[in-house]
């Protein structure tokens, strides 16, 4: 077989300069792809039948006897004969792993909530022998960090679950073998043994160590498949499993909110185009292999509590794959395995995972353009990332973990944030920092941030004598809120990590990092559109709050009209813009835990709909306890310029330096509204990815279907067994939301002309 | 500088023409059809004012949309042509910049600008509303001397056009009709892209409670769009022999 093309990956750890010398750019149209193979119908037949079975009962089976680890479960298998690819998180598919490690008590509710006990052994001597990731931060919290937390201004931090959002190099153990990453390893140890025995280096050294022994499990965990991946994998068929592997580590290990794939299908169609010039598979093999991998990346579970499911709505994982994108030299990455990655949506039906992710670029190959729009109207399963914005920062080996958070591969983590309820920030501005929503036990307010001087003459619960809210002032109060919650989350952030790195490290997935590892700290914010309008609302119109006995807003009176965000008026726009450009720089003042560097991104997850329900009315108009707008976007319905106005707005948000952990946009449009026929709507949709990148907005979700269809979907659910809809940053069945969200998501605006 | 009546502004037209177009609607229209699916379009009163000059800013903002489909800009309403002079200067701002322009059109306008807003139009979307007089005049409130006027005017016309008509069952779902329509449109066969037959639908009925006006195609059906795409498709068919025949003939 033709040798691989040597360079720099040879002599060192270089996966992207293997890819470099090696790979097939592919220019071509998909009339290659083929159908399922029979092995892949076979396995793929028992697959769907169990996972729709999971739909309904919500949960298959909990593994009870043993704990989460790398090689701490049997092999399983779900039709040995036809599996071409192999390897489950346990014994069994969808058999769900109990992982201690983030929190104790996280791991009772959730065997509670489905009916499931812990031999009480385990239980009690992990208890006496073992403490959490989550008891570390309890110990650590300050009074102020437990209250912003409580309230909802601080929401879905990972003080009580794995962090997820770390990629590992998975890629590493299929080009090299585990030989010689275990030696590299050791040499980095090796090179450290002179340095100073101080805090970062014991650590650093104990880091370290701890990856071998994560090679060392991983690589006895592939032998109890009868794999050996101390060497390179010498086929396509072991690049995909040895790969793979080192992907199932990471998720017995982890249970991660979002544990993500990277970026390998040009890897992957490195070996699979060697072997077909070899004459040693066919391209129904070839389609196999991606279809066997997607099928298991379909059936990955993390046990979780049903309230966490509410929160992250429909039990995702964010296997996210980033396929495509540009090279640095101006070739494309786009390769036949891109394609066939995309192809098993249609081979094996639509599904929300792995979450596909399109790395956008205006320079994309025509065809592949064509069919990523033909794979968002037929499945509307994938979602765009605007790969010219970001491969000037991160190179051409990057991937993005969750939705949008972009990372070189191998090179960068990041430690996840979740995110700060700015809408409800805004309130704390109008309100002395007292939370607008929650009361002590006995009736009081509860102060959540303290120094913050309620405001003088704006309203007051004597109607008669309300005076309306000034801008320049509320502006100032807000960004003095701003100010202290930067301080309070990075602090709390601080607390977090530094105990998941104590009591939760994933050595596995840090094991397919480099030793020298650059580290972000990625922050959020929810509620960006209605501050916006809440603050465009008291500056273009009159705005009143109305107040209760104990001097909190519980209402807005409000006049004349306003300019609102997702008109394309700059007007508001600047307003979003300036917001995000004030507390990015805020977060930035405060020392990040390990020297990690501060990003921030516009992202809710469903959780737009909780975050909602937790926070009182707002000055745009918006009432108590209504649902937020999902990421960035503007407000449901009132965008009243079309579909552009309204990604132009979300296109101002400023990426670099500033929201550099991405910014979500959700879009929704009606078939028929696409174009009259199909040359027209591959063509527009196409175009619009490509207006709408080149005006340097981030990302964008696209759903192409109508409201009368979800309406019909939430009465008749039996119907639309695989409808899947992408949300915000991930792709969910329909089917798994819950009522709630389903009527969140009918509601937002579908873009359609009667 | 000559202001346009505006009723509202689409930024994301992907049926209004080639590519992805910002459509401006502008205000009031002469005729009254039974099934405007936008009657709050009809009347020239009331409405919000837009300068050339806004136009041309507002649509440089979708410039890159445009430049990756070869979209522009379309002014729809109501009906453009009854804004002549607006429609000229906006127009022709646009055409300064680069953008492909198009005008979507019942063909009863301004006469006297006809040839003026010819220059500067890139692409015409006419809708031709019935294929008899009487007819016509039932359906929309005027005889078809308009259209037969905007008919003759562009044979002068240097730019696209694309022929619209709203098939409404029991009035033109007829094969005879269609043989009218297309005797009606043959002199300009060259510069015709294709027709398109739209199923006439009903989504437009509650506006006309909410205007306190009387919706008189109520208990006429929807029109079956596989039937109307099998109209369309063969007069498109008989659309482009008529062409081959002509380049027969000159050859």
């Amino acid at each position: 077989m033709k040798p691989f093309k040597e360079g720099d990956w040879t002599d060192s750890i270089d996966v992207r300069d293997f890819i470099q010398k090696n790979y097939t750019p592919y220019s071509g149209d998909d009339q290659f792809l083929v159908g399922m193979s029979s092995k892949t119908e076979a396995v793929w037949k028992v697959s769907k039948a169990l996972i729709e079975t999971e739909i309904e009962k919500g949960i298959i089976d909990i593994e009870t006897k043993v704990f989460s680890g790398i090689s701490n479960f049997d092999p399983g298998y779900i039709d040995k004969e036809n599996e071409t690819i192999v390897g489950f998180q346990t014994d069994a598919p969808l058999k769900r792993i109990m992982n201690p490690y983030g929190g104790f008590r996280m791991l009772e509710a959730s065997l509670e909530a489905y009916g499931y006990t812990i031999d009480s052994d385990m239980a009690d001597d992990f208890k006496a022998y073992r403490k959490t990731h989550n008891q570390g931060v309890f110990d650590a919290y300050t009074p102020d960090m437990k209250a912003a937390r409580s309230v909802g201004l601080l929401t879905g931090l990972p003080d009580a679950y794995g962090r997820g959002r770390i990629i590992g190099d998975y890629r590493r153990i299929a080009l090299y073998g585990t030989d010689r990453l275990i030696q590299e390893k050791k040499n980095d140890l090796q090179s450290m043994a002179s340095l100073p025995a101080n805090e970062v280096n014991i650590r650093k050294r104990e880091e370290i160590s701890m990856q071998i022994e994560a090679l060392k499990e991983i690589t006895a965990m592939a032998s109890t498949y009868g794999d050996d991946i101390r060497k390179p994998a010498a086929t396509a068929k072991e690049a995909v499993q040895f790969f793979y592997y080192g992907y199932l580590a990471a998720i017995k290990e982890n249970n991660g909110a979002a544990m993500s794939l990277g970026r390998n299908t040009a890897f992957l169609d490195i070996y699979i185009e060697r072997d077909l010039q070899a004459g040693l598979i066919t391209e129904i093999e070839a389609q196999e292999l991606i279809d066997q991998l997607v099928i298991k990346l379909r059936m990955v579970r993390h046990l979780r509590t049903p309230d966490y499911n509410t929160l992250f709505a429909g039990d995702p994982t964010w296997v996210t794959e980033s396929i495509g994108g540009m090279g640095l030299d101006g070739r494309t990455l786009v390769t036949k395995t891109a394609f066939r990655f995309l192809h098993t949506l249609i081979n094996l039906d639509p599904a929300p995972e792995p979450n596909m992710t399109v790395l956008w670029s205006a320079q994309l190959p025509m065809n592949f353009k064509r069919f990523c729009a033909k794979m968002s109207i037929e499945t509307g399963a994938l979602q765009y990332e605007n790969d010219d914005l970001m491969r000037p920062i991160y190179g051409d080996d990057y991937g993005i973990a969750c939705c949008v958070s972009p990372m070189r591969i191998g090179k960068d983590m990041q430690f996840f944030g979740a995110r700060a309820n700015l809408a409800k920030a805004l309130l704390y501005s109008l309100n002395g920092g007292r939370d607008e929503y929650m009361r002590n036990k006995d009736g009081s307010t509860i102060e959540v941030l303290s120094g913050i001087a309620p405001l003088e003459n704006h309203g007051t619960s004597d109607q008669n004598n309300a005076a309306a809210l000034d801008f320049d002032t509320v502006y100032d109060r807000f960004k003095l809120v701003m100010t202290k919650l930067a301080e309070l989350y990075v602090n709390t952030m601080n607390t977090i990590h530094f105990m998941h790195d104590k009591y939760a490290y994933e050595k596995g997935q840090m094991a397919l990092h480099d030793s020298e590892v650059h580290r972000y700290m990625a922050f959020g914010i929810a509620g960006l559109s209605i501050v916006a309008d809440s603050l465009s609302a008291i500056k273009y119109g009159v705005v009143t709050p109305v107040r209760d006995a104990d001097d909190i807003t519980v209402d807005f009176n409000i006049e004349g009209a306003f300019p609102m965000y997702g008109n394309d008026d700059d007007r508001v726009d600047e307003i979003a813009a300036d917001v995000v450009r004030f507390f990015s720089a805020e977060l930035k003042k405060h020392e990040a835990y390990r020297s990690a560097e501060q990003t921030l991104s516009v992202l809710t997850i469903t959780s737009n709909v909780v975050y909602g329900k937790k926070t009182g009315a707002t000055p745009d108009g918006r009432g108590k306890g209504e649902p937020f707008a999902p990421g960035a976007n503007p407000m449901h319905g009132r965008d009243q310029m079309g579909a552009l106005a309204s990604l132009n707005s979300v296109a101002k948000i400023p990426f670099e330096n500033v929201c550099q952990d991405g910014i979500s946009n959700t879009f929704s449009i009606v078939p028929t509204a696409l174009g009259r026929n199909e040359n027209d709507r591959l063509t527009n949709l196409a175009g619009l990815l490509d207006g709408y990148f080149a005006k340097k907005a981030f990302h964008l979700n696209v759903n192409v279907l109508s409201r009368t269809l979800l309406m019909d979907a939430m009465e008749n659910p039996s119907k639309y067994p695989t409808l899947t809809i992408r949300v915000s940053g991930y792709a969910v069945h329909f089917n798994r939301l819950t009522r709630d969200q389903k009527e969140e998501v009918i509601m937002r605006t579908f873009h359609e002309r009667v | 500088m000559r202001t346009g009546k505006l009723h509202s502004i689409e930024t994301m037209g992907l049926v209004d023409g080639p590519g992805i177009r910002t459509v401006f609607f502008l205000q009031g229209c002469p005729l009254r059809c039974a099934y405007c699916h936008n009657p709050d379009s009809q009347t020239f009163h009331g409405a919000k004012e837009i300068t050339p000059d806004e136009v041309v800013a507002m649509a440089m903002r979708y410039e890159t949309y445009y430049r990756a489909t070869g979209g522009g800009v379309t002014f729809s309403g109501g009906e453009p042509l009854m804004q002549g002079e607006f429609l000229i200067e906006a127009l022709r701002k646009l055409k300064e910049k680069g953008v492909t322009t198009c005008v979507d059109t019942s063909g009863y306008g301004q006469t006297t600008y006809y040839e003026e807003i010819f220059k500067y139009t890139d692409h015409i979307l006419l809708d031709i509303k019935h294929v008899d007089n009487e007819a016509h005049e039932v359906l929309t409130g005027r005889d078809m001397t308009g259209i037969k006027t905007f008919l003759s005017a562009l044979k002068s016309f240097k730019g696209r056009l694309i022929i619209r008509h709203v098939m409404v069952p029991g009035l033109t779902d007829n094969d005879e009709a269609m043989n009218k329509l297309l005797s009606l449109i043959e002199p300009l066969k060259k510069k015709i892209d294709k027709i398109e037959i739209l199923p006439y639908h009903k989504a437009g009925i509650e506006k006309y409670s909410q205007l306190n006006l009387t919706y008189t195609l109520d208990t006429v059906p929807a029109m079956s769009a596989d039937r109307a795409m099998a109209f369309e498709k063969a007069l498109n068919e008989r659309l482009l022999a008529l062409k081959s025949m002509e380049i027969a003939k000159t050859a």
